[in-house]
């Protein structure tokens, strides 16, 4: 039995300790927003916060988890009230098959918490795991920027 | 399904055997009206209007009927109906509707017609009549080819102002005023005193009346929401992770499921599959063509199970191996391959003898879709109805064959369609929904969704053929005069509607598409396509037959302009004859500063063009020779589109397929050995990444009077310009894709 915090909400997971994390979330838990690419940490669509910082939920056993805080793309807002970083997102219409997006938002949140301000190159090299087969890259660096920016305005407040 | 329907279906004839020998389908039959599939599914107090729009207390809901694979088809075909029925944008409902012969794509159908795009003959538009007619009676609901909104736009702009009509006509009785006081505002009627009625108050009366069939559209100059931006209806979900795709499907009591097939397509000759039922979780072991199915509790115990059965596989119906493969291409540019010669003008001969001769050979891999969610369908047969949950591009296809499968009749079948994780022609196919079937009838009573591994998704793709082409060419006085390319690929078309048992005639037309069509008026030009036995069963990917030949055409176009010592944008300008083509490249010319001052040492520039899917579609890719290897830093590109439907995914449409047709180009190939491809991984086929992505400036051109889809034209002169422009930066002329066999990335 594992105990964890699964966007801020105490879960207790009975699985295999070396299921991985993302299968734990989309069929044990029922969070589906994180995505099944490729199972083997190489195209970035389960990307999940892990104590704050990006994780392939691929890659990473439900076993090695006991006490820690995970946070999925359901965990930073909703629909009606989506979190900065998302609603960059929404302004710049990122996705196409929208897919990928879910690891794209999470990877870009702990992008952001490393780097307030990023540059190119800082964009290029952190998101470089995560694909895109319908080729959003351009407008992801575009709404990666400006989120950066309302992040910024937001904690200047 | 009526027997020319059955005729249709059965003989769904391609290129010129169908104008020659003609179809039998009488005028009347064709332009009568289609029946109307929703009123059958709507519950009480919602009314259908047209096939394309309901209306109940909720408001008004549009059909969109064709897979949304990431091209925000469902948003741009809503919004035709939006503009006419004068909707309020943001709370128009949208829908994928019931699979229906009534949602035939009339356009799809024409594509495989050997006329160019910018022939407007007389034959030429009877064979594009044609086309809609065989779709019609062969119930062709079918997204692809680029066609969805050419095909939509007419039909359902004059459904929204056919539904507007009599909407107007019933407020015009209920209140008693003249209808040419009403007018229409944010999905309501607004009268004289400016009181507003709101559809749904109106929708029972108007439910009565006759739709008029003669409601003009607006002109395009009283538009408010087509032409200019639109927030697309799934961008919030797919923003938030509240999009459900097929493998997001989460049903009462659903079990989880995945496949493990031959990788290499032969048979199955034993398994051993004790261990695997032995594991904790796992349901049931179902035999399936090929391999077998494992239902368990979870995808993840369903997938290890998998992989720990003992599969005994049967040897590939195909050449082992890529170097044979090639072999087989090699061999196939005979006398009795020859497939088509749809370009034949000028007296080659005389080209040839007296200009210097330039010949070349190129060769392009098979290629895989991997769209990023890998193939899933869920299924459920339970009291003797099966409902189906997936993406699919030909939800009739898939609806009727899954009910021959689970021996029901279609009206026993639902098939919902739903929003995939990419496709790029993938979900043309129905082999992972039959599997699925296949699943749920040995679990009856709960639904199972199976969900491929990416393993299984790359070794039984249907991809892109392998192809060669063999360029012969002269130029003189500086100028390119003699043009003759022969390419030798597998049938896309034979191999895709056999698998869909629609048996084809003639030549297939993709073999060549992207070559023999392309609007330049050179002295002599001949385009013969030779086509080799089917060797890995193929299929459409992303721009068809364009992807490679795009890549033939104008790299060898090219190589001729180089030796004639002309410019490459000069040159092509020169040669070009449609005057449409002709502003799309001097469009990309301007945007590039083409014509200003040379670029640095060591920084290239590679144009190309190519006219597919009726789009003339121009590209100029800048690269810079690195230490670590080419970079790709800017790429310009200009295309002609008719009317853009909405400028932002116009734009995200171009770049991605810039991208796709830049990042293929660079590093993906699939070869094979012992029958199963190398690349069964996502490091292995890895396409472009975000830190080798260009800035992208995309430009579209209104100057065409016929609408045009923009999914695919981006593709093909990608690589070819990516090429060009690695010649012009390191004088390395690169005939074999992916480009990274013989250079590196930065
Ligand atoms: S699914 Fe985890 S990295 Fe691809
Ligand atoms: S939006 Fe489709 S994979 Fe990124």
């Amino acid at each position: 039995m594992i105990r964890l915090k699964v966007n801020g909400t105490p879960r207790t997971v009975t699985a295999p300790a070396d299921m991985p994390l993302l299968w734990v979330l989309r069929d044990v838990l029922r969070l589906t927003g994180t995505k099944y690419g490729c199972g083997i940490g190489h195209c970035g669509a389960c990307t999940v916060l892990i104590d704050g910082a990006r994780a392939n939920a691929c890659l990473t056993t439900i076993g090695s988890l006991d006490g820690a805080e995970v946070t999925t793309i359901e965990g930073l807002g909703t629909p009606a009230a989506p979190h900065p970083v998302q609603a960059a997102w929404i302004d710049h219409q990122v996705a196409q098959c929208g897919y990928c997006q879910s690891g794209q938002i999470m990877a870009a949140m702990d992008l952001l918490a490393q780097r307030p301000d990023p540059t190119d190159q800082d964009i290029a090299d952190f998101m470089w795991g995560n694909i895109c087969r319908c080729g959003t890259y351009p407008r992801i660096r575009t709404a990666i920027r400006d989120a950066a920016a309302r992040l910024r305005a937001e904690t200047a407040e | 399904m009526s027997r020319l329907g059955r005729i249709a279906r059965r003989t769904f004839l391609l290129g010129s055997a169908a104008v020659a020998g003609g179809v039998a389908i009488g005028y009347w039959a064709w332009k009568r009206p289609v029946a109307n599939p929703l009123p059958a599914t709507l519950p009480e107090g919602a009314h259908a209007f047209t096939p394309y729009v309901v209306i109940d207390a909720g408001g008004v809901r549009v059909i969109a009927p064709r897979a949304e694979v990431g091209q925000g088809i469902a948003s741009s075909l809503a919004a035709l109906v939006a503009e006419e029925m004068d909707l309020d944008w943001p709370t128009v409902r949208i829908e994928h509707g019931p699979p229906s012969g009534a949602y035939y794509n009339g356009k799809v159908a024409a594509e495989g017609f050997p006329f160019a795009a910018t022939d407007s003959g007389m034959l030429a538009r009877g064979a594009r009549g044609l086309g809609d007619a065989v779709a019609k009676f062969a119930d062709l609901q079918i997204t692809g080819g680029s066609t969805s909104v050419a095909d939509a736009f007419d039909k359902m702009r004059q459904a929204g102002a056919a539904a507007r009509a009599v909407l107007l006509s019933a407020a015009a009785e209920r209140e008693g005023v003249p209808r040419s006081g009403l007018r229409t505002e944010a999905g309501a009627v607004i009268l004289p005193d400016g009181r507003r009625v709101p559809y749904p108050a109106l929708a029972e009366l108007a439910a009565g009346r006759d739709i008029p069939l003669d409601a003009e559209p607006k002109a395009p100059r009283d538009w408010r929401l087509l032409g200019r931006p639109m927030q697309r209806h799934d961008i919030i979900a797919k923003s938030t992770g509240t999009a459900r795709y097929a493998i997001d499907m989460d049903l009462p009591d659903m079990v989880f499921a995945t496949v493990r097939t031959n990788p290499a397509r032969g048979g199955l000759n034993g398994m051993d599959a004790d261990a695997a039922a032995a594991m904790p979780g796992v349901l049931k072991i179902v035999p399936v063509d090929g391999g077998a199915g494992v239902i368990a509790d979870n995808s993840w115990t369903a997938m290890q199970a998998a992989n720990a059965i003992d599969f005994s596989w049967g040897p590939p119906p195909f050449p082992a191996d890529s170097a044979t493969m090639w072999e087989q291409v090699a061999a196939s540019f005979t006398e009795d391959r020859r497939d088509s010669r749809l370009k034949d003008e000028g007296d080659l001969g005389a080209a040839l003898a007296e200009g210097e001769i330039v010949e070349a050979e190129y060769r392009v891999p098979y290629l895989a879709h991997a769209p990023l969610e890998p193939m899933t369908a869920v299924a459920r047969l339970a009291d003797g109805r099966l409902d189906l949950w997936t993406g699919t591009q030909i939800p009739v296809f898939a609806r009727d064959r899954a009910a021959d499968r689970a021996g029901l009749d279609a009206g026993a079948v639902t098939l919902h369609v739903l929003p995939a994780g990419g496709s790029f022609g993938r979900r043309l196919e129905d082999d992972c929904i039959a599997q699925a079937v296949d699943l749920a009838m040995a679990m009856p009573g709960r639904p199972v969704k199976l969900t491929w591994s990416r393993e299984e998704d790359m070794a039984r793709d249907f991809p892109r053929p392998m192809a060669m082409a063999r360029g012969r060419g002269a130029v003189s006085g500086g100028r390119v005069t003699g043009f003759d390319l022969s390419v030798a690929a597998q049938s896309v078309t034979a191999s895709q509607m056999g698998r869909l048992g629609m048996p084809v005639a003639g030549p297939d037309v993709t073999i060549v598409a992207g070559a023999w069509d392309q609007p330049y008026a050179m002295p002599a030009c001949r385009v013969t396509g030779y086509r080799v036995p089917e060797m890995v069963p193929v299929s459409s990917w992303r721009s068809v037959g364009a992807s490679m030949n795009g890549f033939f055409h104008e790299s060898f176009l090219d190589e001729l302009i180089h030796a004639a010592g002309a410019d490459p944008l000069e040159e092509r300008l020169r040669l070009i004859d449609d005057p449409l083509s002709r502003k799309v490249l001097e469009a990309v010319g301007e945007m590039s500063g083409w014509a200003g001052p040379r670029p640095a040492d060591g920084i290239g520039r590679g144009v190309a063009f190519t006219l597919s899917f009726g789009v003339p579609t121009a590209e100029i890719v800048e690269v810079r020779n690195t230490e670590s290897g080419i970079a790709i830093d800017r790429v310009w590109v200009a295309a002609e589109v008719g009317r853009i439907i909405d400028p932002i995914n116009f734009e995200n449409q171009m770049q991605g397929g810039v991208v796709w047709g830049l990042g293929h180009a660079m590093n993906c190939e699939l070869t094979f050995t012992e029958g199963r491809p190398d690349q069964n991984q996502l490091n292995l086929f890895e396409g472009m990444r975000i830190g080798q992505c260009p800035e992208i400036a995309v430009h579209g051109l209104e100057n065409g009077d016929t609408v045009r889809g923009i999914g695919e034209p981006p593709v093909p002169p990608a690589a070819p310009a990516l090429a060009n422009a690695i010649f012009a930066a390191t004088g390395q002329r690169i005939r074999d894709l992916p480009l990274w066999n013989a250079v590196d990335f930065a």
